[in-house]
């Protein structure tokens, strides 16, 4: 060390660079490194536990209404807490119904932004204003769409109620999934294109130079290429329906009654939870809304791990 | 009868082409009328005192948000300070490991955690902190949103820093600074624009979001400073005025909601900026 | 002839099962340019990886003998005390993004919490930018970011950041290898320049870069070290073969 530091001009700073090497132990840093590293790794376990906790917590506290209930829970109609009886199959019901409702309006426009930003228009004035729509869209907080659909959509379905000759409620199922297809539009429409514009352009150039017009190319190349991606891009927009609370809260309705029809007034599992929970007293209610909350859960969890599942997969293919 | 055909064939071509375009911008509709509503009904109201004082007793004229306003910031602050820091050390860990068990089942954990909805993150925070302290709280309130707001962090963390080059890393490693300088002060300020696009998202998601706070943050008509006391928020009071059945709390949530949709929108507009502008070059 | 600044003994290194480096043997010389050749893939980057101990960074890496830094081994030796006193370039260059240039420069001393007064600060940066030809080009716009150089520029850069450090040694990995041709001469031109006060051992794939900077030169091929001696006899009068072929165009 010696050698090169007399012959060099810096010597100075080499002075100093011995002072710290002398002052502070490489030691010090080897031990501040594993802290760092141990505050890390505790951190991305910290996730693990807290999802777990999450598990957990709602399975010990549906405990009561499982003890109380059992299998009845998921087959009898019949929600009243005056009486202690807790049946969920009405909520699940409405749930599904709101959901895949929501989920039928939904396509049509979601895969017509999509084959726009995708394929038909990539770049451009439009397609840029079509995609700051769908991002604005997905912006606008839940409760804001539930106070706008019950300002706006609730007359409106009330007036084509009174058209048919049905009960004029103006909230109920349809309702809820008019604005809950609004809702999910952006997020089937945004991965719909990513994925639709994923398919190889030597495919569709194939399809063209064979005299195809641009309708069949897209109809026997890219839906059935994209086929998978649409599906998990719908499969996901379905996850997010079927959890949404505030806006279907809002127009739905809020009858505890099994659903006649489209235009019935109803109750989804996340729409139960946020009318009755903070008003729930009583243990065995509070744990069955609980176990509604559980059952939510999984549902959602099996439907957004099978969409991202099969988006994996799809890019892992490209 | 070759050439009639063809014919057919264009036009059907020509037709489906419309119906695209026509599908895409009718969903404009909804969003423009949306937008209209807020604009109309919201602005009618806004002034000074609406933002700055709080609301009346029913039959009051006036009155405004006040509390709610604050109450959103104590939320979305709390929030934030429970879950940026872990955030971003467990969104480090993942892009510092990118095989192993662990942070697969980390990543796996963080896309659960994601889709999991609102409402059921509520539930949790009320059984965590609401049923502890035996009482409805900011506390409680920011727990659930932190919960939300996680997610996003670690994946925008995570994200960003896979992208820095390793020749960096190696840089700085070269030069004998120890693993933890080196990710300190230098990877995360070449990725800090990704995190804070992110951290902004992430803010802007639970800035709206009413569900997890209907019994954990609660409302409240007064101003609360405590994080210990239940606490009114923007979201919360337009659920809670536009249910209400009297015409001038309906005008005061389009008010609420004007503010929130600008809020809201001005996050993401500003985590957009942010990424685009500030965007380290390598 | 002074002892040597870094003697590499009986050295192997391996990923899990495979070995990337067998039994090599190596003296640099204090105050010369040695040169490390060979076709891609023998083995040549992975050895100067592993004398800033910059290979034990990826999974699975290994290493058996010793690196011996004047008399102390490397390998028993704080990795981050080697790397502070064994320099490095890097193939392509990679200043810091986030910083200027001025603190690109002082990055070495920053990185590690060294505090230093600023105009000693001012000193090293001047020096080290001078010592890499860089100071006229960018003395007027020191506190601009560095990645707004050019690549060359860029380089050059680097080399000063590692200068700064004053090592005993600066190990460059194929330096000009992502820089055009007049770039090249440049780097080469100060390589031979800085080789006045500075130990620097250089590792190429183009032989003809070996034969204009180097005074010694190794010749590696499939982890093995088949020769070394000085750039003069090895390209002359090579002992070996697989030299002489290679250095024919033969291979690689």
């Amino acid at each position: 060390m010696a050698e090169t530091a007399a012959s060099d001009k810096t010597a100075g700073a080499r002075s100093d660079v011995t002072k710290y090497f002398q002052s502070k132990t490489p030691k010090s840093s080897v031990a501040s490194d594993s802290l760092f590293k141990a505050l890390l790794y505790g951190s991305a376990v910290l996730m693990l536990l807290l999802l777990g906790g999450i598990i957990i917590t709602l399975l010990v506290e549906s405990i009561p209404a499982i003890k109380a209930t059992g299998f009845s829970f998921f087959t009898e109609t019949v929600w009243d807490p005056v009486f202690q009886e807790y049946g969920a199959l009405a909520f699940l019901v409405g749930t599904l119904l709101t959901s895949f409702l929501a989920l039928a309006i939904s396509i049509p426009f979601s895969l017509a932004i999509a084959l726009y930003l995708g394929e038909y228009f990539r770049e451009g004035a439009f397609s840029a204003l079509l995609k700051s729509a769908v991002e604005l869209l997905a912006g606008i907080p839940s409760v804001i769409f539930g106070f706008w659909a019950l300002f706006v959509l609730v007359p409106l379905v009330r007036s084509i109620e009174i058209q048919l000759g049905v009960v004029p409620y103006g909230v109920g199922i349809l309702t809820a999934s008019l604005i809950l297809a609004v809702m999910i539009i952006p997020y089937s429409a945004s991965i719909g294109s990513d994925v639709i514009s994923l398919v190889p352009a030597e495919l569709k150039e194939a399809a063209l130079s064979l005299g195809a017009t641009r309708y069949e190319m897209i109809k026997k190349v890219v839906l059935p290429y994209a086929r998978s991606g649409l599906c998990a891009g719908t499969l996901l927009s379905l996850g997010r329906a079927i959890g949404e609370t505030m806006a279907v809260t809002m127009v739905i309705g809020n009858s505890n009654m099994m659903p006649k029809n489209i235009f019935s007034p109803s109750n989804t599992m996340a729409s139960i939870i946020a009318n009755e929970f903070a008003e729930a007293t009583d243990t065995v209610h509070v744990s069955s809304l609980i176990e509604v909350g559980l059952l939510l859960l999984i549902v959602t969890l099996i439907i957004n791990l099978l969409g991202s599942y099969i988006i994996k997969k799809m890019t892992l293919e490209q | 009868m070759a050439e009639g055909r063809i014919t057919f064939r264009i036009i059907k071509d020509v037709l489906f082409k419309a119906v695209v375009i026509l599908s895409s911008f009718i969903m404009i509709i909804p969003l423009l009328l949306i937008i209209f509503y807020i604009i109309r009904n919201g602005i009618a109201v806004i002034n000074w005192d609406f933002i700055t004082s709080l609301p009346k007793p029913m039959g009051e004229l006036g009155g405004g948000i006040a509390n709610a306003i604050v109450g959103t910031i104590m939320l979305i602050c709390n929030a934030s300070v429970l879950a940026i820091p872990i955030g971003i050390c467990a969104g480090i860990y993942l892009s510092e490991h990118k095989k192993g068990r662990i942070p697969a089942a980390v990543r796996l954990c963080m896309e659960i955690l994601q889709g999991i909805p609102s409402i059921v993150i509520g539930i949790i925070a009320y059984s965590w902190v609401v049923v502890n302290m035996g009482t409805f709280s900011a506390l409680s309130g920011a727990a659930a949103l932190a919960i939300m707001m996680l997610p996003v962090i670690v994946r925008a963390t995570e994200e960003t820093l896979k992208l820095i080059p390793e020749s960096l890393r190696e840089a700085s490693l070269a030069l004998g600074v120890p693993y933890s300088r080196t990710i300190i002060k230098v990877i995360v300020p070449a990725g800090l624009t990704g995190i804070l696009t992110g951290v902004l998202l992430g803010v802007a998601r639970i800035a709206g979001e009413t569900a997890p706070l209907l019994f954990t943050a609660f409302g409240s008509p007064f101003m609360n400073m405590n994080i210990f006391k239940p606490v009114d928020s923007l979201p919360l009071l337009i659920f809670n005025y536009a249910t209400s059945p009297y015409p001038e709390w309906h005008a005061m949530a389009w008010g609420a909601s004007f503010v929130l949709v600008v809020f809201v929108l001005g996050l993401n507009f500003f985590a957009k900026v942010i990424s685009k502008k500030w965007k380290v070059q390598f | 002839m002074e002892s040597p600044v870094l003697r590499v003994e009986n050295f192997s290194a391996h990923f899990g099962e495979i070995t990337v480096l067998s039994e090599v043997n190596l003296a640099v010389q204090h105050k010369r340019v040695t040169a490390l050749m060979g076709p891609s893939g023998c083995g040549k980057t992975t050895l100067i990886r592993c004398i800033n101990r910059m290979h034990e960074l990826i999974p699975d890496a290994g290493v058996n003998g010793k690196i011996l830094l004047h008399d102390d081994d490397l390998y028993k030796m704080n990795p981050i005390l080697v790397r502070k006193k064994i320099g490095m370039v890097f193939q392509r260059p990679n200043p810091f993004p986030t910083m200027s240039i001025y603190d690109n420069v002082i990055a070495g001393y920053t990185l590690n919490g060294i505090r230093i007064k600023k105009n000693e600060k001012d000193r090293i940066v001047e020096e080290s930018l001078q010592k890499a030809a860089l100071w006229e080009e960018v003395k007027d716009r020191l506190h601009k970011k560095g990645t707004f150089l050019s690549g060359g520029q860029q380089q050059r850069l680097c080399i000063a950041r590692a200068l700064a450090m004053n090592p005993d040694i600066l190990l460059m990995d194929e330096p000009t290898s992502a820089l055009d041709p007049k770039a090249t001469t440049h780097i080469e031109r100060l390589i031979t320049e800085l080789k006045k006060n500075v130990t620097i051992l250089l590792v190429t794939h183009n032989i003809a870069q070996a034969g204009r900077v180097s005074d010694f030169t190794a010749f590696l091929y499939l982890g093995e070290l088949v020769e070394f001696g000085t750039t003069e006899k090895l390209f002359t009068v090579p002992e070996d073969k697989r030299t002489e072929e290679y250095l024919s165009g033969k291979f690689g």
